[in-house]
């Protein structure tokens, strides 16, 4: 719960500033909409318990004391997460001259990560723009000294929850057949207005990803011809479907979840699968960020729990996730063993935190890993590369060790024997990032948990960009091996 | 019950104007109808329950009770033990609140007493006018203009 107190002086009389405050229908703006609503059920005088629209915003008086000069009210809906919010005005006379002094409280509770952007928009756009408002409209009183107008108050500076009407053109990318990279194709569409519950976005990157190819390819059931591939982007949000909460237009947003479709210059997303973008991540940055680091998330946390002095391999360590993975491990305290293809591949790992990169390309790391490990092997195995390397990074597990097998570069896992895991009492694990984000409550935290890992300072930046209609080209060097760490596709 | 009522505007953020006021022994500093102040016990300024005895310019002596403190929220009550005033139940209330879109604070001092019903009228003017008015404005000469 915060709580956000602002107060001002105004030169009017006591009576002159309650009687504009106290009438509901007119007086405040309701936060952040454009102009003052209507009293629903269309009631003529603000009575304890009437509550007035504006848009999305249905605010309620909740509390109105004529010999304390206070009054109290809440949201009742918001399509900011603005959770409890109550507001109490209060009036003072100020006996030596004519002024009086209002004092604004106001609280509510909110996702951490969003706590400042709304205390300063609640702050600028609600209760200075109420004082705005009233000062002026106090000052036109005193000036006509006619009985104050009750009419609309525009505000200047409050953004406008705009609805664009009608379709949108974009150019996307589109699959026709799977194959190579050759079947991605630049084509135009229409985006018709977000339905309930969704939100139509203008993005401004799209992260690429291992699992586009896969999509691509047809190895994984994600994409049916003809389609567009694609499950992660930062932008704006243009509008908003029915019922969606939380979001308006003008808002930074990123996601990454399915269905697919993100290569494209305009989409509609699920509202549960976005997230807001705090303040000091740019957008780029957040689009190559967000399915590789709550990757990283997850897998570091959730899948299997690192802990400080773990020996931890993380296989392709120079990749998207990988580079990641190794920062993240060793801020966790982990030991880090990594392995790359390429000698420039182990530098830059080495660089992002990796104690003992490994030249390898998916086999033949035993040897490195057992020697480095002084024969222990490592705690837990993070391995994306798939059929190349899994057997081998079976026997680099340490007894009771963890082998976490989550992408498959290299192609789909081998049938095995399960009784292999008896050996070392080793546990297998093939989660898919997805179905830790499915609840948007644990979307939001582990959002939360990868934006303050960026705040202090993991590097998440993107190290290839591409124009959205070089789709194909990106896909050929993400498959040739020749990327290192995230990269972007720009609209 | 008769009641008092005086509030002004400081020039001065909240926290610097509490600082002057907070002591329970500072009267003579900044209430101009007061000559002379101590607190009984050697008690500190600042320990609820303490007594203050006093006397003022004119040659009156009081005695009042610290009942609250508040830094968080700027604010001090206090109740009349003994005064030549012919009041009983008397309660203040000293409260300063911060203007947040400037340097300076609102300040609000309210007392509720008993007393002969003629006598009211003429109480109310002489605490206000006389002693609590006086005390704001002699804050606002120590912070500045206006
Ligand atoms: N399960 C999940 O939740 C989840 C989530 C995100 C990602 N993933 C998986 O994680 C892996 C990494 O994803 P990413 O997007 O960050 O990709 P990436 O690691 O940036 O790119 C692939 C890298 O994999 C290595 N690689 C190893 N064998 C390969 C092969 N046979 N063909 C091509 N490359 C090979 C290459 O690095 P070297 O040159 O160093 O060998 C290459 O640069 C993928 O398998 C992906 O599917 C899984």
């Amino acid at each position: 719960m915060v709580e956000i107190v602002r107060s001002t002086v105004l030169d009017a009389p006591l009576e002159a500033v309650w009687q504009l405050l106290r009438d509901f229908a007119t007086a405040v703006p309701i936060p952040v909409a454009d102009a003052v609503g209507a009293l629903e059920g269309g009631k003529d005088a603000a009575s304890v318990g009437a509550s007035r629209i504006a848009g999305p915003w249905r605010e309620r008086l909740i509390e109105l004391d004529e010999r304390n000069h206070s009054l109290r009210t809440c949201l009742v809906d918001s399509p900011l997460p603005l959770y409890g919010y109550v507001a109490r005005q209060q009036l003072r006379r100020i006996t030596d001259g004519e002024g009086t002094f209002w004092q604004w409280r106001a609280s509510f509770a909110t996702d951490p990560y969003r706590e400042a952007d709304l205390v300063a928009r609640v702050a600028d756009e609600v209760i200075a723009a109420g004082f705005a408002t009233i000062r002026a409209r106090v000052a036109r009183t005193r000036a006509s000294s006619s009985l104050p107008s009750v009419s609309r108050v525009a505000r200047a500076s409050a953004p406008v929850a705009r609805r664009e009407e009608g379709p949108i053109e974009t150019s996307l990318v589109m699959v026709s057949r799977h194959g190579g990279p050759e079947v991605l194709e630049n084509a135009q569409a229409n985006v018709l207005p977000p339905g309930p519950g969704q939100v139509r976005v203008r993005q401004t990157a799209i992260g690429l990803n291992y699992i586009d190819v896969y999509c691509r390819t047809g190895a994984y059931p994600l994409l049916t011809p003809p389609g567009t591939p694609g499950m992660e982007a930062a932008g704006q949000v243009i509008d908003v479907g029915d019922g969606v909460v939380g979001f308006l237009p003008g808002d930074r947003v990123v996601y990454a979840a399915p269905p697919v479709g993100a290569y494209a210059g305009v989409r509609n997303v699920t509202a549960d699968s976005l997230v807001i973008i705090p303040d000091g991540i740019d957008d780029e940055t957040a689009a190559a960020a967000m399915l590789k680091g709550l990757s990283a998330e997850y897998l570091l946390n959730r899948v299997h729990r690192v802990r400080a002095g773990d020996r931890v391999l993380v296989h392709s360590a120079a990749g998207g996730v990988g580079l990641l993975l190794c920062q993240w491990a060793k801020k966790l305290g982990a030991v880090v063993l990594g392995t790359v293809s390429t000698p420039d591949k182990a530098r830059l790992a080495r660089e992002h935190g990796c104690d003992y990169p490994i030249i390898s390309r998916g086999t033949d790391f035993l040897k490195p890993v057992q020697d480095a490990t002084k024969g222990k092997g490592c705690d837990v195995v993070y391995d994306g590369i798939g059929r190349a390397s899994f057997l081998e990074s079976f026997e680099a597990l340490a007894p009771l060790g963890h082998l976490v097998s989550y992408g498959q570069a290299s192609g789909a896992l081998a049938p095995f024997d399960p009784a292999i895991l008896s050996r070392k009492s080793a546990s297998l694990s093939r989660p898919v990032l997805f179905h830790y984000t499915a609840n948007p409550e644990t979307l939001r935290a582990m959002a939360a948990n990868l934006f303050a890992a960026i705040g202090e300072g993991l590097r998440a930046s993107p190290r290839q960009r591409y124009k959205l209609s070089d789709a194909a080209r990106a896909h050929r060097d993400l498959e040739g091996r020749r990327t290192v760490g995230a990269s972007v596709l720009v609209p | 019950m008769p009641r008092v009522y005086v509030s002004s505007v400081i020039d001065a953020p909240a926290e610097r104007v509490w600082a002057e006021i907070r002591d329970f022994n500072a009267l003579p500093r900044w209430v101009p109808a007061v000559a002379e102040s101590r607190i009984e016990g050697n008690a500190p300024g600042d320990q609820v329950g303490c007594v203050r005895a006093f006397t003022l310019k004119d040659g009156g002596a009081l005695r009042e009770k610290l009942l609250a403190l508040s830094d968080f929220d700027y604010a001090v009550s206090y109740s009349i033990l003994e005064s030549p005033m012919g009041v009983s139940n008397y309660v203040a209330t000293l409260r300063l609140a911060p203007v947040t879109d400037g340097e300076r604070c609102f300040a609000e001092w309210t007392a509720e007493f008993e007393c002969e019903p003629a006598r009211a009228e003429d109480l109310v003017e002489r605490i206000g006018r006389g002693v609590f008015q006086p005390a704001f404005d002699e804050l606002k000469k120590k912070f500045g203009r206006r």
